[in-house]
C-alpha cells in the first residue's frame, strides 16, 4: 500500500505551486468557455404565455405553391394502346421516336403470351417483399439468367428501375468514403450519391484527364493520413451511355485508373444494356473489358427489354451484400412474375435474334447523319454517340427561354406532322448541374429506313419553317 | 353504454350471418354475442360524442375528456371491441393514468418480465461470443466455408465490408437465413406451394430439392384476398396485355402517359373520396422520390418512431429537419410540434416553413392502428400538414376497406396527402398519393417520380382497376364488403384466440397484422422452422427489423382464409407455443371464441 501511495504524495509535494495556480486557472476558462458555448444557442426562458404567443403567431405556408396550368406536366398527351412504333393519340397514329422501346420488344407476341401464362399460374402481383414469401421461382430464374447473359456470378433484381440505382449505390458508399462520379450522371445516380452521405468528387463529364487530377489530390492526401486511406472506400459512378447526353463513356481509361487509384467502378448501363455490344451485353462488351473487373453493373430493365426493374449484377462478394442493404431491394415488394417472365422472355429473344442490336445500331447511325445533315446551317445541333440509340437535339442560344420555345416548337410542329418526339425533361433547381434544353430523340430497331428517312424530312422541313422566321 | 353495444352487436351479428353464407362454417350466434361485448373494455365513446364534435368542426383537445379516446366510428362499435382490449391486458394502470392528463389516447406496449429481458441479453452475449470464436477460427484456416472472396487483384482494395455487421451476417444472419427468402411456385393465396430447398453447410448455400409443399400462407400482405390466378382480375389483366402492352419505356413527364394509367388514377380518387390522385409502379418509391417535393429545407418533419424505411429515406432526401416522435403517441406529438414551433429552425432560429407530420395507416411490425383522430386534431390546432401512408391499411379497414380513414370516420380532406400501396390489398404493384387537386397538380409537374420514373405495366394498372371496381361494387355484386367483413372476422377471431391461448400479441383488435411476441431471436427462428414443418408459412423477424430484444413472429390475415385453415392455424402454433415457451401472455381457457 505504502508503496504506491509514498510515491505519488512525494509527487504532489515535489511540483511548484505555481503549477498549481496555472492549472486552477487553465481549469476556470474551460468551464467558462464550455458555460458560453452551451448558453450561446439558447435565447432567453421564455415564459408560457410568450410561448402560447409565439405557437398562435405561428403561420405556416401553403403546402404546395401554386402550378400554373399551362404546365406540360398537367397536359400531358394520353396515348392509348400500346407503346410500340407507333402510338396512337385521339384516334391518330404517330411515329414513335419518343420512348426507349430500342429493340423494339413492346408489343412483342411471344413476350405477351409468356406474360399472361405467368397471370394464370402466379397472379399479377407477388404481396410482399424478397424476404417474406415474395420471392418466386421466377425471380430467381431471371437473377440467374442475367448473371448468365452478362457473364457474371450473380444478379439481385430490383421492383424498380430508378430505385435499382439510387438504393444499389448507398449500399456501398457511406459516410466517410469518395465517390468519384461524372458531372453528366443522370438524376437517380445523383439521388443515390446524395442518400449515401459520402464526399461526392465530380469530374467533367467524361474528361479524364481532370478525373486523374482529382485522384492525385486525393492520393497526396492519402499520403499525409495512411490509417485513415486504408479503410476510405473509393468508388466511381459512370454511365454506359450517358442518358443525359447520348455519349459513350471511355471504359478502358476508367479501369486504368480503377487499378492505378484503387477505386472501385460502378456502372449504370440502363441505357446501354441491351443496345451497345454486338450481342448486347453493354459497355464491357463493346470495349472488351472483362466484366468481372468490374465490380458491379446496375440496369434498368424498363429500356431495352421492355419490362419493369432493374438489376445490379457483378461477383457475389460484392453484389450479394445489397440483398440485406439495398432498402428499394430488403423494403419494396418483389416485382411481379409478370414482368419478370416478360423480362427473361425478353432476353431469350435478345439471344436468338441477335440482328435486333444490328438494325439498332444502322438505325441510330443513318438517323444521326441524316440528321446532322437535316439541321446543318441552322442554330440546332445534334449530340450523341454514333453508337447510341438516343440523341439529343439542341438549339445554339445564350437565351435558355428562346432554346426552350424553340425545341417546343419543333417539337409541337413535327406532331402535327406525324412524328412524336418529345422534349427531355428535367427537374429544374433538383440537378446538380444546369441543364441545357433538348429534345431527346430515340430509335428503335423496328424502324424501316424508309421510316427514318421520312422522319428526317419531317425533322428537316419544321426546322427549316423554324429557322426561317 | 351496455343498450347501445347490444343493438349495435345485434347488427354486427346481422352482417355477418349475411356474409358467412360464403364460407360453409358458422357458428352459433349467442355466444358470439357474449364474447365480444364481454371484450370490449369500458371506455368506449358513444357516438353522440363523435357527432358533437363534427358540429364544430374542431376537437377540443386541451380540455381533458373521462372517456377521452374520440373516433369510435359506428362501424367499429358495429363489429365488437375495438377498444383498449389489448393495451388493458398488460399495463392497464399506466395507459389510463396517461389518459387522464392528456384528451389523447397513449399506448403502452406489454413488455417481457425483466428476467426474460435479461435472459435475451444474454443469449446476444453468448452468440457474439461464439461468432467472434467461429471468426477466429476461420481466421486460423481451421475451417473453410464457402464464403464468396474479394476479386484476386483487389486484396488491397479499402474493404467493402466488415466490422460487426459482417460478423453478424456471417454468423447469426446466416444460420438462420432458412426462415427467410423461402422461394414460392404458385400465387400467394391462402394456400401457396412452396420449393423445398436444404443447406448441407449451414445457410451459405441452399440446395432445392426439387419437390414442393402446400403451405398455409400466413406471410403475405394479401389482405383482401384479391391474389388470385384466376377470376375477373387475372382476366382482365391479362387482357390489357393483349390491348396495351407491357411496358411504356418512358417516364410520365416525356411520353409515357396512357390513358388507362389516367383512368386508374380517377378510380383510386373516387376509392378514396380525394379531388385527384397519382400512381406510380413502385410503393417504395412513391415515398421516396415524391416526399421531396412537398418540404425542402427550412420544413421540419414529424416522423413516427416506426415509420418505414421509404418514408425515412424520403424525409432524408428532402433536406428538411426532421424530428422524431413516440410510436402512435399524440402527445409526444403535440409537445414535439410546441417546442419546434417556440425553438424555429436550428441555428438561425427563424420560424418552420411548414410542419408536416408523416405517419402510418398500420404499423407493418407492430400491427397498432394510428390514432388519426387524435393526429388531426394536433394537426388542426397548430397548422401542420399531415402525410398518412396507408400501405397496409387501404382495403384492409373500414366497412367498404377505404382504410383508416373511413375506420376512424374521418374526413378524407383533413388529410393533407394520402398515400398507400396497391401492391398489398390490390394484389398487384405500386402506391398511389391522393389528395386535394392543387397539391396532386404540383406533385404531378414537380416530383422525381413523375419527371424521371417510368409509368405502369397496363396488367398492373387493370388488376388495380378491377379489384377496386369490385371494392366499390360498380361489379354489381356485394363482393367488396363481403371480403372487409370477412377479414375483419378473421382478424378479431384469430388475435382473440391467440391471446387466449396464452400468446402475446401487440397492436390493435382490428389491424390483420399481427405480431407475436417471441422476444429471443433464437426463438423466433424455432418457431418459423416449426411452422413450416407444419406446413404453415408465417413470417420470423428479428433485428434489424425489430429492437434487438423484441423478435417476434408475425402473422397477416387474409380475407381468404377459412375458419378451418385459421383452426388449423392456431392448433399448430399452440403446439410450437409450448414447445418453445413463447406463451408470455396469460391463458384465459374459459372464454369461447366465436367465429
Amino acid at each position: 500500500m505504502d508503496s504506491v501511495v509514498i510515491p505519488i504524495y512525494t509527487t504532489i509535494v515535489s511540483v511548484p505551486y505555481y503549477h498549481y495556480v496555472l492549472e486552477g486557472l487553465l481549469v476556470l476558462v474551460v468551464v467558462f468557455l464550455w458555460n458560453r458555448r452551451n448558453r450561446r444557442p439558447r435565447r432567453p426562458q421564455l415564459t408560457e404565455e410568450e410561448k402560447e404567443e409565439l405557437i398562435r403567431k405561428w403561420q405556416p405556408e401553403p403546402l404546395v405553391p401554386d402550378t400554373p396550368q399551362d404546365h406540360p406536366a398537367l397536359n400531358p398527351k394520353y396515348v392509348d394502346g400500346k407503346m410500340g412504333k407507333y402510338v396512337s393519340i385521339e384516334g391518330k397514329d404517330y411515329l414513335n421516336l419518343a420512348t426507349s422501346n430500342f429493340l423494339g420488344l413492346v408489343g412483342d407476341e411471344r413476350i405477351e403470351e409468356v406474360a399472361k401464362k405467368t397471370i394464370y399460374k402466379y397472379g399479377v402481383g407477388s404481396c410482399g417483399p424478397r424476404g417474406f414469401y415474395g420471392t418466386v421461382d421466377v425471380h430467381l430464374d431471371l437473377e440467374k439468367q442475367l448473371a448468365e447473359f452478362m457473364g457474371c456470378e450473380e444478379a439481385v433484381l430490383y421492383s424498380y428501375g430508378f430505385a435499382t440505382i439510387a438504393s444499389a449505390i448507398p449500399a456501398y458508399a457511406k459516410r466517410g468514403d469518395i465517390i468519384y462520379a461524372d458531372k453528366g450522371v443522370n438524376f437517380a445516380i445523383q439521388k443515390g450519391l446524395q442518400a449515401s452521405r459520402s464526399q461526392i468528387e465530380w469530374f467533367e463529364h467524361n474528361d479524364m484527364e481532370d478525373f486523374e487530377r482529382l485522384l492525385k489530390i486525393q492520393a497526396e492526401k492519402d499520403l499525409k493520413n495512411p490509417k485513415k486511406a486504408k479503410v476510405t472506400r473509393r468508388f466511381m459512378v459512370v454511365e454506359g451511355l450517358y442518358l443525359n447526353s447520348g455519349d459513350l463513356c471511355p471504359l478502358p481509361t476508367l479501369m486504368e485508373l480503377k487499378w492505378k487509384y484503387k477505386v472501385r467502378i460502378f456502372i449504370d448501363e440502363s441505357l446501354s444494356f441491351g443496345v451497345v455490344g454486338s450481342r448486347g451485353r453493354g459497355v464491357t462488351e463493346h470495349f472488351g473489358v472483362d466484366v468481372t473487373d468490374v465490380d458491379m453493373i446496375m440496369a434498368s430493365l424498363e429500356n431495352a427489354v421492355a419490362s419493369t426493374g432493374g438489376f445490379c449484377c457483378g461477383r457475389s462478394y460484392v453484389v450479394s451484400h445489397q440483398r440485406l442493404s439495398g432498402l428499394g431491394y430488403c423494403f419494396s415488394a418483389s416485382l411481379p412474375p409478370l414482368l419478370t417472365t416478360a423480362a427473361s422472355e425478353a432476353l431469350r429473344i435478345m439471344d436468338e435474334e441477335p440482328e435486333r442490336f444490328d438494325h439498332l445500331r444502322s438505325n441510330g447511325r443513318r438517323m444521326l447523319e441524316g440528321l446532322r445533315a437535316a439541321i446543318a446551317d441552322t442554330l440546332f445541333y445534334v449530340q450523341g454517340d454514333a453508337l447510341s440509340p438516343v440523341f439529343h437535339i439542341k438549339y445554339r442560344s445564350d437565351d435558355v427561354e428562346e432554346a426552350e420555345k424553340k425545341l417546343d416548337a419543333l417539337v409541337d410542329n413535327a406532331f402535327e406532322k406525324g412524328l412524336a418526339l418529345t422534349r427531355a425533361r428535367y427537374l429544374v433547381g433538383e440537378e446538380a448541374f444546369p441543364i441545357v434544353p433538348s429534345i431527346r430523340l430515340t430509335v428503335n430497331s423496328q424502324l424501316t429506313s424508309e421510316e427514318v428517312d421520312k422522319s428526317l424530312k419531317t425533322i428537316a422541313e419544321v426546322v427549316r419553317s423554324l429557322t426561317k422566321k | 353504454m351496455p343498450a347501445i353495444s347490444t343493438t349495435s352487436l345485434e347488427s354486427a351479428h346481422h352482417r355477418f350471418e349475411s356474409s358467412s353464407t360464403a364460407s360453409d362454417d358458422h357458428d352459433d350466434s349467442p355466444i358470439e354475442l357474449h364474447d365480444v361485448s364481454h371484450s370490449s373494455s369500458p371506455n368506449r365513446t358513444p357516438s353522440e360524442s363523435r357527432s358533437s364534435e363534427d358540429s364544430d368542426g374542431f376537437v377540443e383537445i386541451a380540455e381533458p375528456k373521462k372517456e377521452a379516446h374520440v373516433g369510435v366510428d359506428s362501424w367499429a362499435q358495429n363489429n365488437g371491441s375495438m377498444n383498449g382490449k389489448v393495451w388493458s391486458r398488460g399495463d392497464a394502470s399506466a395507459s389510463s393514468r396517461l389518459c387522464e392528463k392528456s384528451s389523447y389516447k397513449v399506448e403502452e406496449y406489454p413488455d417481457a418480465p425483466w428476467y426474460t429481458s435479461v435472459l435475451v441479453c444474454f443469449s446476444y452475449a453468448v452468440m457474439i461470443i461464439l461468432s467472434k470464436f467461429a471468426d477466429w477460427l476461420r481466421k486460423k484456416g481451421y475451417f473453410k466455408v464457402p464464403k464468396a472472396q474479394e476479386h484476386y487483384r483487389q486484396k488491397d482494395f479499402a474493404p467493402l465490408k466488415g466490422g460487426f455487421e459482417s460478423l453478424y451476417l456471417d454468423n447469426l444472419y446466416r444460420i438462420a437465413c432458412d426462415v427467410m427468402n423461402r422461394p414460392l411456385a404458385s400465387v400467394p393465396g391462402a394456400i401457396m406451394t412452396l420449393r423445398d430447398r436444404t443447406t448441407y453447410n449451414h445457410g451459405w448455400q441452399f440446395v432445392y430439392t426439387g419437390t414442393t409443399s402446400e403451405v398455409l400462407n400466413m406471410g403475405s400482405y394479401n389482405y383482401l384476398g384479391f391474389s388470385s390466378n384466376s377470376g375477373p382480375c387475372a382476366d382482365a389483366a391479362a387482357k390489357a396485355i393483349t390491348a396495351d402492352g407491357l411496358a411504356t419505356c418512358a417516364t410520365r413527364h416525356e411520353f409515357g402517359m396512357t390513358k388507362i394509367q389516367h383512368n386508374l388514377e380517377k378510380y383510386v380518387a373516387e376509392y378514396l373520396g380525394t379531388e385527384s390522385a397519382l400512381c406510380f409502379p413502385m410503393g417504395f418509391g412513391t415515398n421516396s422520390m415524391n416526399i421531396p417535393c412537398l418540404v425542402e429545407k427550412g420544413c421540419l418533419i414529424l416522423s413516427d418512431e416506426l415509420n418505414h424505411a421509404s418514408l425515412v429515406l424520403g424525409c432524408r432526401m428532402s433536406g428538411a429537419s426532421i424530428k422524431v416522435f413516440k410510436h402512435n403517441n399524440a402527445k409526444d406529438l403535440e409537445r414535439q410540434i410546441r417546442n419546434a414551433i417556440v425553438a424555429g429552425q436550428p441555428k438561425s432560429g427563424k420560424p418552420y416553413k411548414k410542419i408536416m407530420i408523416i405517419v402510418e395507416g398500420i404499423y407493418s411490425m407492430e400491427g397498432t392502428i394510428v390514432h388519426l383522430p387524435d393526429i388531426i386534431a394536433v394537426k388542426k390546432k397548430y397548422g401542420a400538414y399531415l402525410f398518412l401512408d396507408e400501405a397496409h391499411s387501404v382495403g384492409a379497414l373500414g366497412p367498404s376497406g377505404k382504410g383508416v380513414v373511413e375506420y376512424w370516420g374521418c374526413d378524407p380532406a383533413d388529410v393533407d396527402i394520402m398515400m398507400g400501396t396497391l401492391t398489398k390489398s390490390f394484389a398487384a404493384a405500386g402506391g398511389y398519393i391522393a389528395g386535394r387537386k392543387r397539391t396532386i397538380e404540383h406533385i404531378r409537374a414537380k416530383s422525381q417520380g413523375c419527371c424521371y420514373g417510368t409509368t405502369m405495366s397496363a396488367p398492373v394498372i387493370a388488376q388495380v382497376s378491377s379489384s377496386m371496381q369490385i371494392m366499390l361494387g360498380h361489379d354489381g355484386t356485394d363482393e367488396g364488403s363481403i371480403r372487409t367483413q370477412r377479414l375483419a372476422r378473421n382478424t378479431r377471431y384469430f388475435r382473440q384466440r391467440l391471446r387466449n391461448m396464452g400468446f402475446l400479441i401487440y397492436g390493435h383488435d382490428d389491424s390483420p397484422v399481427i405480431p407475436l411476441m417471441t422476444f429471443f431471436v433464437t426463438k423466433v427462428v424455432c418457431f418459423g422452422r416449426e411452422t413450416l414443418k407444419r406446413n404453415l408459412g408465417v413470417v420470423s423477424v428479428g433485428a434489424p427489423a425489430t429492437p434487438l430484444t423484441k423478435s417476434r413472429a408475425r402473422f397477416c390475415i387474409s380475407a381468404s382464409h377459412t375458419k378451418e385453415q385459421l383452426d388449423k392455424a392456431l392448433e399448430i402454433v399452440s403446439e410450437i407455443g409450448d414447445v418453445t415457451r413463447t406463451k408470455y401472455g396469460r391463458v384465459n381457457n374459459t372464454e369461447i371464441v366465436a367465429y
